[in-house]
Order: structure tokens, then sequence, then C-alpha cells
């Protein structure tokens, strides 16, 4: 099979839909856009198949040579396909797939509905030029593609202002950690003299451990990691992003972009894996970030913030794998991540939906009756995200927190806790919205209604892969192949990190009793909830995770105030005294001077005679010597 | 007829010259000072036939000829400017019904 096919077939086609339905969109049918929308990931998702059939050895493929820079660094358009690529294009592509089916029925109804499809695709496009770019600049270049549609998702419905201010939010702090990741570019292009990954990766051979070039790179690209994958310090604007569309919280901030910081540091493991120092630095974050997100869900009563905050607290756990060397358990938990919280998001779209926009479980309860292969799906959904064995989740899950322990106890620690919070939060939302009785009015009780097929297959189909996903990946005790670790050891070459047999088990039994004792806890406060128990007043902790650890107010404080102070002193102070003065001030000369030179222009005839006479008088002196 | 530049010459050249540069003089002054409109076309008329005298002193003088054909010359410009001008001063005093030349400030601006 002809590879020049098969990378035009993964690349091209969610251009193509973007581009149809973003011109066309209105003038078609409604049918036609969806069936665009919905063909084109699926035409990336075959050319994956067959690149995963057919590549058996990595496949570099330059399109053409975009720019160089004094004949020495060279920037090639091409693309290169290993399995770590394949393995990110199965998530993009499926994933994506679903969500745009999804989205098929959810947006149906919204005016901007042929809008919504070609940014999705658009998305696609980015994503997938992200995961197959050769250099690092079409890498780049899918970076700022990524962050530019979540802006334009996020703000889809831009008539509001709110919405608006969070799409802005969320695009200036992703800028601030592409700003970190250029400067990583910089610095790669002064070290290694290219752009090329494999190239760099290739001289990094002769480096030393600990080489103070590398570690200023790497915490650079791990600042632009930060940005797209909200780590400490930059990770509200993630909630702020629920005010898009669900399809889109799901697409974007639970099964891709956010994947892409992951994405790029398993891609640069080479980088990574000389500098212990920003390993160091790397699992802190992320261990921070982790504790931190689940301890405010605790306190959320938005659904969608709750899987917003659960999404944060998960990439905290890649990016702590990520910190111990351990790139290809991230990976995998990316794999599994996306499945479940995909599935998760899109059921919660499937209650709101249900419940014709409802997004508060304050009033929700009981929707158990009513909807029944929602409520399956998300059980199925909270399963897997609790790590409740044998779903996707308990697998993934638990290889991090073996492979955290084996660096560092105190990782391990707080993973833990953090997963405790997890399964607190995740049965907490469960029960509130499904059991118990309905705390909303009567007339909305009346109108609740299961979705359509359209939205019910891809949940099922994500379902299924949140079912049977964590079979990819299992661990060497049970005496299974470890599938995805074979797949991508031709990629990367990782130390076995060993964990005794006892502990490993020890582990597993205390998940399971943990998450018994959780959910049977949770389900005595939560299964049968009333108004009360929402409105308790709450003490001061409570109250400190409810409002987000302050830390909106806080950046609001010290960011904010300061460069809208900056900015109003230079409008009313410097401008006016400074710059205006500047540059009225050769106007103004020029008006003097001509006020002066008009008394020329007396019209007074003896003056003219006197000035003519002057002129002859100065002209024979000066020149009839 | 050759007596006369002899006779003539025994006055010196100096006397005209000093003779016509004061009638120019005057005529110049009397051109950028005085404010009627005519009394300053006089005064041109002063310049003009000093410049006349100073013509036909230096043609006696230097037995050329030249001097006293400029002259001519000279008048005729003179004759057909003066017309014109008294013709321009007519419509002026028509319209602003003054000669006073500072009242002749229509360009002014």
């Amino acid at each position: 099979m002809d590879p020049n096919f098969i990378i035009p077939l993964i690349i091209w086609p969610p251009l193509i839909g973007f581009l149809i339905n973003g011109i066309f969109g209105t003038l078609i049918n409604k049918r036609i856009v969806t069936f665009i929308a919905i063909v084109m990931p699926l035409l990336s998702l075959v050319g994956t198949f067959l690149a995963y059939t057919y590549f058996d050895n990595p496949y570099n493929y330059k399109l053409y040579q975009w720019f160089d820079i004094e004949k020495e660094l060279y920037v090639n358009f091409g693309f290169y396909i290993d399995h770590l690529t394949i393995i990110m294009l199965f998530i993009i592509t499926g994933v994506g797939t679903l969500i745009h089916v999804y989205s098929g029925g959810y947006m149906h109804d919204d005016k901007g509905f042929a809008r919504f499809m070609s940014y999705m695709n658009l998305f696609l496009f980015a994503m997938i030029l992200l995961v197959t770019a050769s250099n690092i600049m079409i890498l780049f270049v899918g970076w700022e593609g990524v962050g530019l549609c979540s802006f334009l998702l996020i703000g889809f419905w831009f008539k509001n202002v709110d919405y608006n201010k969070a799409a802005r939010k969320a695009f200036v702090m992703n800028r601030i950690g592409d700003l970190g990741f250029l400067i990583g570019v910089f610095l790669i292009a002064f070290t290694f003299d290219t752009l090329d990954i494999q190239s760099i990766l290739f001289k990094l051979a002769e480096t030393k451990i600990n080489d103070p070039n590398i570690i200023l790179i790497t915490i650079c690209l791990f600042i632009g990691a930060v940005g797209k994958s909200a780590q400490i310090p930059l990770f509200t604007w993630l909630p702020d992003a629920m005010a898009g569309p669900t399809p889109v919280s799901a697409l974007i901030h639970a099964a891709t972009m956010v994947t892409a910081g992951i994405y790029l540091i398993s891609r640069m493991h080479g980088l990574f894996e000389l500098v212990p120092i920003t390993n160091t630095i790397i699992s802190s974050i992320g261990l921070a970030t982790a504790l931190v997100a689940a301890t405010i869900a605790l306190k959320q009563n938005d659904i969608k913030k709750v899987l917003a905050y659960s999404t944060v607290s998960q990439l905290g756990y890649m990016v702590v794998a990520l910190g111990c060397g351990a790139y290809i358990t991230a990976i995998f938990h990316v794999m599994t991540h996306a499945f479940f919280k995909a599935l998760l998001f899109l059921s919660a779209g499937s209650v709101i939906h249900g419940l014709h926009g409802e997004q508060d479980i304050q009033n929700m309860g009981g929707l158990r009756s009513k909807m029944k292969w929602t409520h399956l799906v998300f059980l199925i959904g909270t399963l897997a995200i609790v790590g409740c064995p044998p779903l996707a989740g308990f697998f993934s899950k638990d290889e991090i927190l073996a492979k955290a322990y084996s660096s560092n106890f105190w990782l391990f620690f707080g993973l833990a806790c953090a997963s405790v919070c997890t399964a607190w939060y995740m049965f907490r939302i469960y029960f509130a919205t499904f059991f118990g009785s309905f705390r909303g009015s009567e007339n909305k009780w009346d109108k609740v209604h299961e979705s359509p097929a359209i939205m019910l297959v891809p949940l099922f189909v994500l379902g299924l892969f949140s079912i049977i996903g964590g079979f990819f990946g299992m661990p060497e005790i049970m005496h299974q192949t470890h599938f995805i670790g074979s797949y991508l050891s031709t990629v990367i070459k990782e130390p076995k990190h060993e964990v005794s047999h006892f502990f490993e088990y020890s582990l597993w039994a205390t998940t399971i009793l943990a998450l018994g004792i959780i959910s049977w806890i949770t389900y005595k406060r939560y299964g049968n909830a009333t108004e009360q128990t929402f409105n308790k007043i709450p003490n001061s902790i409570g109250l400190f995770l409810s409002k987000k650890y302050y830390l909106d107010e806080i950046y609001d404080f010290i960011i904010v105030r300061p460069l809208k102070f900056i900015g109003t002193w230079f409008k009313d102070v410097f401008e006016f005294k400074f710059v205006r003065r500047v540059v009225y001030s050769p106007g103004f000369i020029l008006n003097q001077g001509s006020v002066g030179l008009k008394s020329f222009q007396s019209g007074n005839i003896s003056w003219y005679i006197i000035s003519m006479i002057i002129g002859l008088i100065a002209f024979f002196l000066l020149f009839l010597k | 007829m050759n007596h006369i530049p002899s006779i003539i010459q025994t006055i010196p050249l100096t006397h005209y010259i000093i003779l016509s540069t004061m009638l120019f003089v005057v005529g110049l002054i009397g051109v950028m000072v005085r404010k009627n409109i005519i009394i300053v076309f006089m005064c041109i008329e002063i310049m003009l036939n000093a410049v006349n005298l100073m013509f036909v002193a230096a043609s006696i003088y230097y037995s050329n000829t030249a001097g006293q054909i400029m002259v001519f010359f000279t008048m005729a410009v003179a004759a057909a400017e003066v017309s014109v001008g008294l013709a321009i001063i007519v419509m002026v005093y028509k319209n602003l019904k003054t000669t006073n030349i500072d009242m002749f400030n229509r360009l002014k601006g």
C-alpha cells in the first residue's frame, strides 16, 4: 500500500471538511453538512487503520521545504509516522469521529450548526498536524491551531459576554505557555542546529546528564505543556472553558488538546530522560495539580465543572508519570482517560439535553428511572475513572501509582489521596444526579426525556472502550503482554520499574476496599439528597474549596489589576502629556511659522515696492563686485 | 556740428552722473513713500527720465550714438506703460473710490 496515499488520507480530509462547511455551510442542507463533518474524521480513522497495518517502520514523508535560515537550518513541512503517532492518531480520530456523530444530534437545532462542525473539523486537522509533525515548527503550528480552535469553540455562543471572557482567558493562558514553548524551540535551534525531531534525538547520544542547556530547554518546553495541559499555575482556564457546548468540552478539554502537552514531552523523551532535576519539578507540579484540582472538585455543584476539575486532576496524574520517566504509562493513561472522560462529558451532555439546559446537581436527582441508557453509560464512566477493576481506569491508574511508588513514596501517597478524592467526588455526582428524588420543579420532571439514538450510539461505543480499554495494557504479573508497552517500545526505551508483587496485590486490595467504602458513604449521603444536603453552611475548608482556593481572585489581584492600572496610566497620563505633544508639535510649529510669514502678503502695495527695492539693492551689493 | 560735443564735454561727466543719480533716488524714495497712486506714477517717470539723461550724457561723452538710440526705446516703453497704468488707475478708482495705495489691499492674506 502506497504510503504516499495513506498519509494524505489521514491529514487532509478534516481540512477539506472545514473549508467546505465553513464556506458553504449555511447554503447547503443540514444533512449534507452533518454527513461531510462526520465522514472526514472517518476517513482519517480509516487512514490510521491503514497506517497501523502497513507501517512497520517509522515513515518520514516530506511535503516541501518551508524555509531555511542562512542555508544552515532547514525547516521542512514534513510528517513522521511511528508507533507513538499511530496510537495518538487512533485516539484523536476515533474519539473525534464519535464526538462528531454526537454533535450532529446535540447541536442540530443550533443556528450556527455548520460553523460548529467546521470548527470541529479544523480542530481535528490542527491536532493531527501536531501529532504527525516531523519538525518542531510544524508541531508548533498544530499547537497554535488547537489553541485557536479552543478559543473559537469555547466562545461559540458569542453573544454572551461571559463566554467570550472565558474564551479569552483560555487563549491568553495558553499563550503564556506558548511563550515558554517558543523559547524552548529557539534554544533547541541554537543548541542542536536543527529543528527536526528525530535529528535532535539522534544528536543527544553524546550529551551528559544534567547538562545546563538541556535543563533550560526542558523547563521551557514544560512551561508550554503547563499552559496547554492545564497544570498549576495555568489551569484556571479549563473550568471556565465549560462555557462552550458539551461536545467541545468532551473533545478538546478531555481527550485531545489537553493531552498535547503530554504528547510533546513523550515525543521529546530523549531530552527529558537526561535531566533528573527537571523531572523532579515536573512530578511536583503534576502532584500539586492532581491534589488541588481533586480537592476543589469535591465542592462543585455544576456537573461540567466537576468533570473539568477531574480532567485537570487526571492530567496531573499523567504529568507525574512523565516526571517519573514512565512515558509509556502516561500515554496509556491518555488513551484510557480519553475514553472515559469523553464518555462522562457526553453523558453529562445527554443529561443536560434531557433536562433542557439544567447543569446544577442541586436541581437534579432520580434521573435513573427516566434516562436509563444515560444512567448506564454514566455509571460505566464513573467506575472507569475511579479505577474499579476490570475497567480501563483501573489498569492505567494502577500503573501510574506503581511507577510513582518506585520513584518516591510521597508521590505515591499524594496520588493515592487524590484517588480517594476522585472516588468521592465522582460518586457524589453520580448518586446526586441519578438517585433519590427529583429536586427540580414538577414541570421539568414531565419534560425529562432520553436522548436520541444519534447521541446514544457514540456513548455506547465509548462505554465499550472504557470497559475493554484496560486490556491493552495488562501488567506483567498477570502474565499477559502489555500491548501498548510492546507497541511503543520501538519508540521509547523505558527501563522497567520493578515493584514487588506484594505491593501490587496489596494496592489492588486497598483499591477495591476503598472504592467499596467510599461508594457506600456517598450513597448514604447523596443517594437521597435534598435541598438541605447542598445548602449546609460550609465550614471554612469547605468554603475555601468551593471558592476554588480563591485562585481566580488571587490572579485578578496580582496580575490583572496591575496590568489594567498600567494600561489606564498610559492612556490617561502618558498619552495626554507626552505623545500628544510630540505628535502635534510639527503641526503647531508649522502653523505658527505660517502666521509669521503671513505678514508678507499684506496686500500693501508700498510694502511690495519697498521689498522689491530692498531685494534689488541686496542683489547689486552681493553679486556685482 | 562737431563743436557741440566738445562744448558739452567741458562739463565733466561726473556732474551728469551725480545729477542723474540724485534724480533717480528722488524718484525711488517718492515711489516708496508717497500715498497717492498718481504721484507714485509721476515718481516712476522721474526715475525713467533720470536714466534717459544718463544715457544721453554717456553717449555724448563717449561719442557713441547707441545711448541716444536707447533713449528712443525707453521713451516709447514709458509712453506705453503710462497709458496702460493710467487706465488701470481709472478702473481701480471706479471700484474703490480712493487713490490711497494703502487701500489697495484686496490681495491681503
